[in-house]
């Protein structure tokens, strides 16, 4: 399912956060969001996933308006993962996924042998069916976003919206994450904070800067130096990476001119 | 944890345990009658041939302790289905059904009431003012806590706290300027009691919860969401506003109709959703039933206590409810499994 953003400003108190952004997600593509802490990231995300409204612009899922449509409707054609997520403790692994079918259930439906085996498959695909009768607050950090992306997976919605799912993981579980997400093969929409990562697991980057967007296109075409210096005020060089020998971007502070 | 039949177990055996508790509860008191004079008198009443009991039986066990009995059973299902409402409006769990603020301005009117009489209260009895004092404290917290469109939990319960310092200053000084019968009245009632209950007096209560617990049933799957966070709630297609609005109302609806009827009985509405969390797991599916039965059982037992410990005196139930739950609950909060919540 293709998102569209098109033109889209959104306030928070009377104060702009966002302006003007255009922005498309075509189906399949897995897109980052980047940015500087405060670019506004974060806003543009919850307008997409209908938190925030706009106060001008469009934002579409396929070809509806996500306002024109149920919040229900909405949540069927896209899925969500934050990066902090507080499920409170009384919850367990497999109850947390299978809220991923709240969209799909009327007032009166009943979890049925559907919505368990479309649970159990999402629990599979992310490798925590073992997990199923745990307590969600007892799993690690990593853990905890993985069965979160099984109740996005549970949600059955062509769009996954992620939030700087990495946050707070260690090294591997960051890692591990990303690669589970790519091979989802899903169309996805992600905030990112590590940029290497980004450029590593993204087919494009969109880079918003004071809640403007500075600029889309292929990673390596948008992170040149001049552009990291510019809007993350970093200075950077793009060399091969040792271990894999892919493009590998290696940051320090910028150098002041004395 | 606990698996649907286990659950439907456990139902089933709150549900047997709270008719026992009512006949127990119907059956002692000052005068102790005999579980089968309660069952004949009862049986009278419902096949309609109340001519055959003995009339001072009759006065007791249908007059009297019935009404009272079912109005603990009411009152104690009506709390634990506020707070745990409330607990997932504001996603906090010191969260109770008096954090609102709502039974704070119940106090000021039923206080007034009680020190003035109706006429300091536009004509209402004590009931009426109480109620009327919760809705006009719903209406400024509501207020209070709203922004842009928004109703934000920390908000919510920052507005109801300073409201409710604000009405227990109020209700002070009327208990300043209250004469000493008229002060252990207002006491009275701050802590809570069922005596006094007539048929009269269940209907609304009753037809609150039946709606309000009715409604919180459909809306369980949105609960379980909104406890996950606004934004995750969001994200799973749920109105979060809409539901917000309508949990604030059914809430405070719940505190406000069960407040007026008995008066400020603390530590319920906190302690049993708590409870049944800890029995059935997080799902509002479970939760609400259960809690709604463990409460219903714990205010009939715990009225039995009040009429019983200090024959013939009547205690207040807010004294027995915090005797026996606060060490039954710090009990539970060492059992409970890892998470800092």
């Amino acid at each position: 399912m293709r998102l569209t953003v098109a033109g889209v400003s959104v306030e928070i108190d009377r104060q702009p956060i966002v302006s003007e952004v255009d922005l498309v997600v075509e189906p399949g593509e897995v897109v980052g969001l980047i940015g500087p802490n405060g670019s506004g990231k974060t806003t543009l995300l919850r307008a997409v996933y209908r938190a925030l409204r706009p106060v001008s612009g469009v934002i579409s899922l396929g070809a509806d308006d996500v306002w024109s449509i149920s919040a229900r409707q909405a949540a069927r054609r896209r899925a969500l993962v934050t990066q902090h997520d507080g499920a409170p403790v009384e919850f367990s692994v497999m109850e947390v996924v299978a809220m991923g079918r709240t969209p799909h259930k009327g007032l009166l439906d009943r979890d049925g042998h559907e919505d368990r085996s479309i649970v159990q498959d999402a629990l599979e695909r992310v490798d925590m069916e073992w997990a199923a009768n745990r307590l969600f607050s007892t799993l690690s950090g990593g853990e905890r976003q993985r069965a979160l992306v099984a109740r996005a997976l549970a949600q059955q919605a062509p769009l996954l919206v992620l939030d700087e799912p990495t946050n707070h993981l260690d090294v591997r579980a960051q890692l591990d994450l990303l690669e589970l997400l790519r091979d989802l093969r899903l169309t996805t929409l992600a905030a990112l904070h590590d940029l290497d990562q980004a450029a590593s697991y993204c087919h494009r980057l969109a880079v918003l800067k004071r809640g403007a967007l500075v600029a889309t296109g292929a990673p390596l075409d948008v992170l040149t130096p001049a552009f990291l210096a510019d809007v993350f005020g970093v200075s950077a060089h793009i060399g091969d990476h040792p271990l894999t020998g892919r493009p590998h971007i290696s940051i320090a502070p910028l150098r002041r001119q004395p | 944890m606990v698996s649907g039949p286990a659950t439907a177990v456990l139902l089933g055996g709150l549900v047997v345990a709270l008719a026992v508790a009512i006949v127990v509860g119907i059956a002692v008191g000052t005068v102790d009658l005999s579980v089968t004079g309660v069952w004949d008198v009862i049986w009278a009443h419902v096949t309609g041939r109340t001519s055959t009991v003995n009339p001072l039986n009759d006065e007791i066990v249908w007059t009297i302790r019935t009404p009272r009995v079912l109005l603990a059973a009411v009152v104690g299902a009506g709390l634990s289905i506020a707070g745990t409402s409330l607990q997932a409006l504001v996603r906090n769990p010191l969260a109770d059904p008096y954090i609102l603020g709502v039974a704070a301005g119940a106090s000021v009117g039923a206080s007034l009431a009680l020190a003035y009489g109706s006429a300091a209260t536009f004509g209402l009895g004590v009931s009426g003012a109480a109620f009327a004092g919760a809705l006009i404290s719903l209406v400024l917290v509501f207020l209070l806590a709203q922004r842009s469109g928004g109703l934000g939990g920390t908000r919510l319960v920052l507005a109801g706290v300073a409201l409710g310092y604000l009405c227990t200053a109020a209700t002070s000084y009327v208990e300043l300027q209250a004469s000493q019968s008229e002060l252990v009245g207002i006491m009275f009632w701050l802590m809570g009691s069922v005596a006094g209950a007539t048929w009269g007096s269940l209907g609304i209560p009753t037809l609150a919860i039946v709606l309000c617990s009715v409604w919180l049933l459909l809306q369980a799957r949105n609960l379980n969401a909104l406890m996950t966070g606004d934004d995750a709630a969001a994200g799973l297609g749920v109105d979060v506003h809409r539901l917000r609005l309508g949990l604030l109302f059914v809430s405070s609806l719940l505190t406000a109709t069960v407040v007026a009827v008995a008066g400020g009985i603390g530590f319920v509405g906190l302690m049993i959703p708590h409870m049944a969390r800890f029995i059935v797991g997080g799902d509002h599916r479970k939760v609400l039933p259960v809690a709604a039965l463990m409460g219903a059982l714990f205010l009939v037992v715990v009225d039995i206590g009040a009429r019983t410990v200090d024959k013939p005196n009547d205690l207040p139930l807010g004294i027995f409810t915090a005797a026996v739950g606060v060490p039954f609950f710090l009990w539970l909060l060492r059992r409970r499994p890892g998470g800092a919540a």
